[in-house]
């Protein structure tokens, strides 16, 4: 497993788009974390003298600033965090629940399995959109809804592939081999299975955060996400949109962000794709 | 008479992991018209590679050097190769279930072959495909043009992409452990049948096999071959009768047999073949050779003789 | 040595079918300790659909499996606690271990499952005292599959196998897809494991020779049916069953070759199994049309030597 990990990372490395995307998300994340303690204004706060003030070095708000005199440069990249953070929440919830979800129903096959992906295909027809509409209707707008029910839909897929990664595995001779040394179900799925879906999983999982991160967004443009006065990358460019004409940074700017990070996100999860891709050449 | 194949100091190369592995190392061999050579190696041995490279079929990060000429006419380029291929120079493969395409009859692959070949039209091609499968011995030619590759079983297969390969009255058709994949029962008729076609159809035949006893009943003259190299060209019944390699003769020894001791310990030959890749001084079969000396682990040792036998051994054993 | 108390393996009416077809019909047979017996067959003859059925990988129609007097359909539970004496070592080595588990933990799995009580370093010690055993050296446990050669992966999957001393060892093609100069080895450290430990085999091979070598006794099977049984080296010197003189006529041999000459051209063989009488009688050239009708059953023509087929005490004596 080391091995393997230790030639994906060369290859990685070989590989410069995805290099340098992986420094520029690095970059990206740092900025979020220590990026607002550099500038005196907060999120909320609202500044009289400067409404839809252009960027500038001057005034400490570098990225300007909104219609309501906030300050973008705190704003977005608290917005940022945000859609990264239940990028990688939401990811997570698909990664465990599919992960195993997937491993179990392929694994233990038959009945069981047919039962769990029917349960799949039900909730893969429910309309998402009018699902999370639903959902913030009954319990309220809230971040931790958002994330919950995003991670709660995001897993489908996740488990089809482990699942169909999984019922070529059980073929191998290794698994039978495994059995005939007497372990249990658990124990293949857990030592013989899942170690070798990682790769796939990785890869997907990676390529997971971006979706996510751009699909909250669209909820958040949509009002169904991040509320006032919270920020997500979403909120801030719906904001913006209304404000294109007359002052357009309020747009350019997290528009911007979103840009480049679901850019890097994306072609960083495909040099992963191809890094793991080739098993031993 | 010239030969039908000959090939000069030919070296195959895979750039892997920033370095090179040598697949094969060197290789000089001719085959003369309707001559049957067996060529016989271990997995490694780089023979499967040598015949790809004759063919143009290695893989994108072969490397290929030395020279290769086939009817006299030099293999220099993709051009030169399109020429024969498929036509003067055919190949069959160790898995006729994966060589065929499923989804096309097994009348439509074969005829497809003599449309582009030879520029037959497709009622004409259908009904020589037809002969064709005759020919290879295949019962009910005429439904067996309907069916697809699966519905035949592997024996069958085999025969199929013999007729293929024949369609066009090659002057050399490399067959690639064509009997590996089969029952003993099927492997014995198949080899049956290789013997029968080549009489018929009188073209030369280069037989590719890890088994020694396999190439036994067809070849005229046998190449083994050792880490990338020739080790020893003999004909058939010299090899098997005095072989003059030690790597050949403990091959021999080691080659399971239904008579002799049971229970007893098998003669083996100890250690392991070279990895790919890994660069030997000297000879690449001292380390395992019982004769071996201080000199074969310095020098390596030139494929010599007379051109009916020869043997690359610093200390070869006298016939 | 063969221990002929009570069989360790008894093996009786085992029948499986999966998509509607047969592939070990009424299977009936005993292994004793420290006995070897050889299985073979072509492909298709269901010789690794039974080592899979009695290690119940696969489970099999109807029959029992009988291992140290406990039957191995009955309770799952029983099944886990047998199997420490019951492993099996597959025809691709490669393929039968774990390409993400390093080789030492491969062999220290079945020492995790049954003997819980052991250190991690007594593990570690039996690990690498083990991969001594199989002739690799104790050092090379931190490593992974795709390391070795195809021999030495054999060794490993040998020594995962070998690491509880099981008394039944099952060999499904385990030499088979090993290179000549390979294969010798393999089958001495068979052979050398045995002397040690007094395991019995049942060793499942296409391979003729590999497998008189081994075996005290030989089963052949012919789709699905055990055609032809016998003790000691009588199969191959006078075999009784059409099959396995086709099958022995068609092994190809280097000349001068101590056992005689070049094979004769075999039948065609039979694409299509027939549903009654003698599933062997379209390609075999004594049939009779007693033989399309009913089934030869499995007869003891000679001591120790058992036959289905009707024709068999006339192959006593050679038919030319």
């Amino acid at each position: 497993m080391r091995q393997i990990a230790d030639d994906a990372v060369r290859r990685l490395r070989a590989n410069p788009a995805a290099v340098l995307a992986m420094f520029v998300i690095s970059g990206i994340i740092v900025v979020t974390l220590f990026g607002p303690w550099l500038n005196p204004n907060n999120t909320q706060a609202l500044d009289w003298l400067h409404l839809a003030a252009r960027p500038s070095g001057e005034n400490a708000h570098w990225f300007g600033t909104d219609r309501l005199g906030r300050d973008l440069f705190v704003r977005t990249l608290a917005g940022t965090r945000v859609s990264i953070a239940i990028g990688l929440v939401a990811s997570a919830i698909s990664l465990i629940v599919g992960v195993g979800y997937g491993a179990v129903a392929g694994y233990v096959g038959g009945r069981t399995d047919h039962l769990m992906m029917r349960m799949i295909e039900i909730l893969s027809g429910l309309p998402l959109i009018f699902f999370i509409i639903f959902l913030t209707v009954i319990f309220g707008r809230s971040e931790s809804l958002l994330f919950i029910s995003i991670g709660a839909v995001g897993w489908l897929t996740m488990a089809r592939i482990v699942r169909g990664q999984t019922l070529s595995i059980r073929q191998q001779e290794f698994i039978a081999a495994a059995i005939a040394s007497g372990a249990s179900t658990g124990r293949i799925i857990i030592r013989h299975v899942i170690p070798n879906v990682i790769g796939p999983v990785v890869v997907y999982a990676t390529l997971t955060v971006p979706q996510i991160i751009l699909f909250e967004s669209f909820l958040s443009f949509l009002g169904l996400g991040i509320q006032e006065p919270g920020a997500s990358l979403g909120t801030l460019i719906a904001e913006g949109v209304g404000e294109m004409e007359a002052a357009p940074w309020i747009l350019l700017i997290p528009g911007g962000f979103l840009a480049v990070l679901l850019l890097c996100l994306n072609i960083f999860g495909d040099g992963l794709r191809d890094a793991l891709d080739v098993k031993e050449a | 008479m010239d030969a039908t194949l000959s090939i000069d100091e030919l070296r195959i190369s895979f750039a892997h992991r920033g370095g090179t592995i040598e697949a094969v190392d060197g290789v000089s061999l001719r085959i003369a018209p309707s001559e049957c050579v067996g060529i016989v190696g271990e997995s490694g041995s780089g023979k499967t590679q040598l015949f790809l490279g004759v063919m143009g079929l290695l893989a994108a990060n072969a490397e290929l050097r030395g020279r290769i000429r086939f009817e006299g006419n030099e293999m220099v380029d993709t051009a030169a190769r399109n020429r024969v291929r498929g036509s003067r120079l055919t190949m069959i493969f160790q898995d006729p279930l994966t060589s065929l395409t499923p989804h096309l009859t097994i009348g439509t692959q074969l005829a497809e072959v003599l449309v582009h070949h030879m520029g037959l039209p497709w009622s004409e091609a259908r009904s020589g495909a037809g002969r064709m499968l005759e020919r290879v011995r295949v019962p009910e030619p005429q439904r067996r043009l309907t069916q697809y590759p699966h519905e035949l079983s592997g024996g069958m297969r085999q025969r199929v992409m013999l007729a293929m390969a024949l369609l066009c009255e090659p002057s050399l058709v490399i067959a690639d452990e064509p009997t590996t994949a089969l029952d003993v029962t099927i492997q014995a008729q198949i080899i049956e049948l290789l013997r029968a076609v080549r009489g018929e159809f009188g073209m030369a035949l280069a037989l590719i096999s890890h088994d020694l006893a396999v190439v036994a009943g067809l070849a005229d003259r046998i190449l083994v071959m050792y880490a990338g190299r020739i080790v020893e060209n003999a004909a058939a019944l010299d090899l098997f009768r005095n072989p003059r390699h030690p790597y050949t003769a403990e091959l021999l020894k080691c080659s399971p047999s239904l008579s002799g001791p049971r229970f007893a310990r098998l003669p083996t030959l100890k250690g392991l073949p070279p990895r790919p890749g890994e660069k030997l001084e000297g000879c690449a079969f001292a380390p395992r050779c019982p004769r071996a000396a201080d000199r074969c682990r310095v020098e390596s040792p030139a494929l010599e003789g007379t051109r009916s036998s020869q043997v690359a051994c610093h200390f070869p054993l006298t016939a | 040595m063969i221990d002929a108390g009570i069989p360790l393996l008894r093996v009786r009416n085992l029948l499986v079918e999966f998509d509607g077809r047969t592939a070990v019909r009424e299977v009936s047979f005993d292994l004793f300790g420290g006995e070897t017996v050889g299985l073979v067959g072509e492909s298709g003859s269901g010789k690794s659909t039974l080592a899979r059925a009695i290690l119940r990988l696969l489970q099999p129609t109807r029959g029992s499996v009988e291992f140290m007097g406990v039957d191995l359909g009955t309770s799952a539970a029983q099944l886990r606690a047998q199997r420490r004496n019951l492993q099996i070592v597959f025809q691709d080595p490669l393929a039968s271990l774990n390409p993400r588990m390093s080789v030492g933990d491969a062999i220290a799995e079945p020492l995790k499952i049954f003997e819980r009580g052991l250190s991690a370093s007594g593990r570690r010690e039996k690990v690498a005292a083990m991969l001594e055993r199989v002739g690799l050296s104790g050092g090379v446990a931190g490593r992974y599959p795709h390391e070795f050669s195809g021999g030495q992966c054999q060794r490993i999957a040998i020594a995962r196998a070998m690491v509880l001393n099981p008394k039944l060892l099952i060999c499904d093609e385990a030499v088979s897809s090993l290179d000549v100069s390979i294969q010798g080895q393999i089958v001495n450290l068979l052979l050398d494991l045995q002397r040690e430990t007094a395991m019995a085999m049942l060793f499942i091979s296409h391979n003729l020779a590999v497998v008189r070598h081994l075996s005290h006794r030989v089963l052949v099977m012919y789709l699905g049916r055990l055609v032809e049984v016998c003790e000691g080296e009588a199969l191959f010197a006078a075999p009784l069953h059409p099959y396995t003189r086709a099958l022995l006529a068609a092994v190809p041999r280097l000349p001068g070759a101590a056992d005689g000459e070049l094979s004769p051209a075999p039948i065609e063989p039979a694409e299509i199994a027939t549903a009654s009488g003698c599933a062997y009688r379209d390609r075999c050239p004594f049939a009779l049309p007693l033989c399309a009708s009913s089934e030869p059953p499995l007869e003891e023509t000679a001591a120790g030597h058992w036959v289905a087929c009707h024709r068999s005490h006339e192959m006593l004596y050679p038919l030319s």
